[in-house]
């Protein structure tokens, strides 16, 4: 277990949108957290690297424990967690910069100098994301020139070039066409060697795809968790059953 | 029907004919400037310091000293404002402090400009003991375009998606790094072209650096920040109401306000086509 969240309260203001969710993320696997809209999936993922810190007016109660240290305890440096713990976003979101100068961005700025060493780690992130191929002419182009598919592509390979050890994904592909899509889900099978991924969808047949573990969230509360394949062909609670037959949400 | 239709060409009328006032009036005056100014442009008008008690010869230590005091009031106001806006927007938690700072800010930019003078005078020029020079004017102009800048860098930082601060953090990159290498580069032709505009109106204002820069007369070119110079609006201002010739001096009076304003309309056409420009390359 890489991270864990225990009885992790969250609130924005007055309005409570997590509620005593306790769950733990197995190290190199797929876990995705699924529910309607406003049920606290996105608010948890973005808890586990500290990025609801930017919001004005959160509190979190409980703790969450990435390899074993509350990540929320007062001599913990954010900017570390996030070095460990990569994200990518619901809409791709490239720097207005080049395609090498997306990846390096970060990694020259947590100290590598060398060239060799920063051109290694530019393929070896875009093999990774299985974009090189299509970039690699063009590294020196903006990244805005990109399809969305590929700006997500480069996303994830700029959160690999910081070599992290869990990759969250907010909605990846909510913003893609279903080519792209594939591509992303095919990418997610291949990275599970390596990291841990924890990925938030709105798309079932996603989660059912891609994932070993699901997590069910309804109105702030974890419903019910456990391997993807039992919450799919035998859910244990009634909501989490009405929900994946489409019958609300 | 008809009633409603006669209504809204009045409204559309009375709307048109506001826009085309303020073109007529501008056009006027450049108009007016041009006829009885462009008698006094000559080659020698830009390069010899007037001469015979300034009833003849040209502006050069003018001109020389607006762009000493306009450079000067760049350098102090586009650091201290941009830092300002940097804090306001990305750094202060929003609140009734800030809001109060923000009121502050706009109720300095309502000041009249003759107010900055004399703070100028009793601040920079006598507290300082700067006396009449180049750096009081430029402290005192600096201040003056002060909130125009803060306003400008406010609009350009926040312009800038939220998105990008979210990915520069999410990498483990610090909030610092983030502002200074993400944030700051995207809002910095907004930055640019707010400090240019504000700039213009510094170059062209008169009664801040009355009591502060402003010379009545030298032929000398300042050789420090701490001499004093003529700027172009004193001398208009001079020319037309102190001196001893005024009739006499109609001509350099209108072919001084003509390079004035084709000054500050050239300073702000440079902010207009930086606009274009950014405008048209950016892609978020």
């Amino acid at each position: 277990m890489i991270v864990r969240a225990r009885n992790v309260d969250f609130y924005y203001g007055a309005f409570r949108a997590l509620t005593d969710v306790t769950l733990d993320f197995e190290k190199r696997r797929v876990t995705a957290l699924i529910g309607p809209s406003g049920c606290g999936k996105s608010t948890l993922l973005r808890l586990l690297n500290r990025m609801n810190d930017l919001i004005d007016g959160t509190r979190v109660e409980g703790e969450i424990l990435f390899e074993g240290r509350n990540i929320y305890a007062p001599e913990v440096d954010p900017v570390e967690i996030r070095q460990r713990i990569g994200m990518v976003f619901q809409k791709p979101n490239p720097f207005p910069k080049s395609i090498f100068d997306n990846i390096t961005f970060a990694p020259k700025l947590s100290g590598i100098r060398d060239r060799g060493e920063i051109e290694t780690l530019v393929e070896g992130s875009l093999r990774q994301a299985v974009l090189w191929d299509e970039v690699k002419d063009i590294l020196g182009k903006s990244a805005m020139n990109l399809s969305g598919g590929q700006q997500q592509r480069l996303c994830i390979a700029r959160a690999l070039a910081m070599k992290p050890d869990v990759l969250l994904m907010d909605e990846p592909t909510s913003a893609l066409d279903p080519i792209s899509t594939a591509k992303i889900e095919e990418l997610i099978d291949s990275l599970k060697k390596r990291y841990t991924i924890i990925i938030v969808t709105h798309n079932m047949q996603q989660a059912a795809r891609v994932s070993e573990y699901t997590g069910f969230f309804y109105l702030g509360k974890l419903i019910e968790f456990n391997a993807t394949e039992k919450i799919f062909t035998n859910p244990a609670m009634k909501q989490t059953e009405d929900y994946i037959t489409g019958r609300f949400g | 029907m008809k009633w409603r239709y006669f209504r809204q060409s009045l409204f559309f009328g009375v709307v048109r004919l506001s826009a085309l006032i303020i073109t007529i009036a501008l056009l006027g005056i450049i108009a007016f400037l041009l006829v009885n100014g462009f008698k006094a442009i000559s080659m020698d008008f830009f390069t010899l310091p007037p001469t015979d008690s300034m009833t003849k010869g040209g502006i050069m230590p003018a001109i020389v000293g607006t762009f000493y005091l306009t450079v000067g009031a760049i350098a102090v106001s586009l650091p201290l404002g941009v830092v300002s806006a940097i804090y306001l927007t990305e750094y202060a938690k929003q609140g009734r402090f800030i809001r109060i700072m923000r009121i502050g800010v706009n109720c300095l930019a309502g000041v009249p400009s003759v107010v900055f003078g004399l703070f100028g005078l009793g601040f920079f020029v006598v507290f300082l003991k700067f006396g009449s020079s180049i750096l009081a004017g430029s402290l005192t102009l600096g201040i003056l375009v002060l909130p125009t800048i803060i306003g400008a860098a406010e609009e350009a930082l926040k312009a800038v998606p939220q998105t990008f601060r979210e990915a520069s953090l999410a990498l483990g990159v610090s909030k610092w790094k983030t502002i200074s290498r993400i944030v700051l580069p995207s809002a910095l032709p907004g930055i640019l072209t707010g400090a240019i505009l504000g700039v213009g109106r510094a170059a062209g204002e008169t009664a801040p650096i009355m009591f502060t820069a402003a010379a009545f007369f030298t032929a000398i070119l300042p050789k420090s920040i701490f001499d004093e110079v003529m700027a172009l609006p004193y001398h208009i201002y001079v020319l037309a109401t102190a001196g001893t010739h005024i009739e006499q001096t109609r001509p350099l009076q209108y072919g001084t306000a003509l390079v004035l304003i084709a000054l500050v309309l050239g300073i702000d056409l440079i902010a207009i086509v930086l606009r274009s420009v950014v405008r048209r390359k950016k892609r978020w």
